[in-house]
């Protein structure tokens, strides 16, 4: 397991690589959620208003 | 065309495939990564090989993304079409992380091999200026009120700047650069032992649903806010 963690020594080069993406892609995930969530919420209450 | 093109029909086909996209970018990205991990070290890169399996499929998403980008920008222009126009926009925060990443990654894998995290050759020099074209449409996007006009100076600005991806495809070709040719779409065939090719064209796939669920998410996003805004304008 520390053999593979070490990565023939390039450690510290592939690992953060696969960090960085990580959390860059699921930035975006969750940006792109978040706001789709908030985009219906507020669409279905202003829906509600123009019925009332 | 233009018939699947109006929101509604987008709204109702986009809901269906999204799942599916969503399921083959994890089940994608997941065979990938296990490939990756498992392949032996390259002969000559050692376990440095790794960063490929993350860095080409993001180049590939930049440039293949600002291609896209570009093609919706000509439909609004072309076209007047809101909704190519919508692609366009959602298109572009997508293109610049895939950018963002591959000028990280790259430098990450330039340190040990080249010796430098940076050179000024003409592959690196033109993909950072692609970062530059994201940024700066989303710039104009955002400076510009009125959502027509915008669209407009927006669209003009990526079409120009596509000259740019051309130039970062065949840069490797057209000047000595420190970064190598291309290996993998090649006349001939790859240049890579498929023990590393199979990994990487599971994420360059994986990369790709995932974008494309993504810009579906933020266009259907778009299409409600826009929906929204008019029924606040109509009702006020």
């Amino acid at each position: 397991m520390a053999h593979f963690f070490a990565m023939g020594g390039y450690a510290a080069y592939v690992w953060p690589s696969y960090g960085v993406t990580f959390l860059g892609l699921a930035a975006a995930i969750i940006l792109t959620w978040r706001s789709y969530a908030h985009a219906k919420r507020v669409l279905a209450s202003a829906e509600k208003g123009d019925r009332s | 065309m233009f018939k699947y093109a109006n929101p509604t029909r987008f709204m109702e086909l986009s809901g269906l495939v999204l799942p599916w996209f969503a399921a083959a970018a994890a089940i994608l990205i997941a065979a990938g990564l296990y490939l990756g991990f498992t392949a032996p070290p390259d002969y000559q890169q050692g376990d440095t090989v790794r960063i490929m399996f993350i860095h080409v499929p993001a180049a590939t998403m930049a440039m293949a993304v600002y291609g896209l980008m570009a093609l919706a920008s000509l439909i609004g222009l072309v076209n007047r079409h809101p909704l190519a126009d919508i692609a366009a926009r959602e298109a572009a925060p997508l293109g610049a992380l895939f950018t963002a990443l591959a000028l990280i990654t790259g430098s990450l894998w330039g340190k040990p091999m080249w010796g430098t995290y940076w050179v000024w050759d003409a592959r690196l020099t033109s993909f950072l200026i692609l970062l530059f074209l994201y940024l700066g449409y989303i710039a104009l996007w955002n400076a510009i009120e009125d959502e027509t006009r915008a669209a407009r100076a927006a669209a003009i600005l990526a079409l120009v700047g596509a000259v740019d991806v051309v130039i970062v495809k065949y840069s490797v070709e057209w000047w000595s650069t420190l970064h190598q040719g291309e290996s993998i779409f090649r006349m001939g065939g790859p240049l890579i032992a498929s023990v590393f090719l199979w990994p990487l064209f599971a994420m360059m796939l994986g990369y790709g649903f995932l974008f494309a669920a993504l810009w579906i998410v933020r266009i259907r996003t778009e299409i409600l806010n826009r929906r929204s805004r008019s029924l606040l304008r109509a009702g006020a």
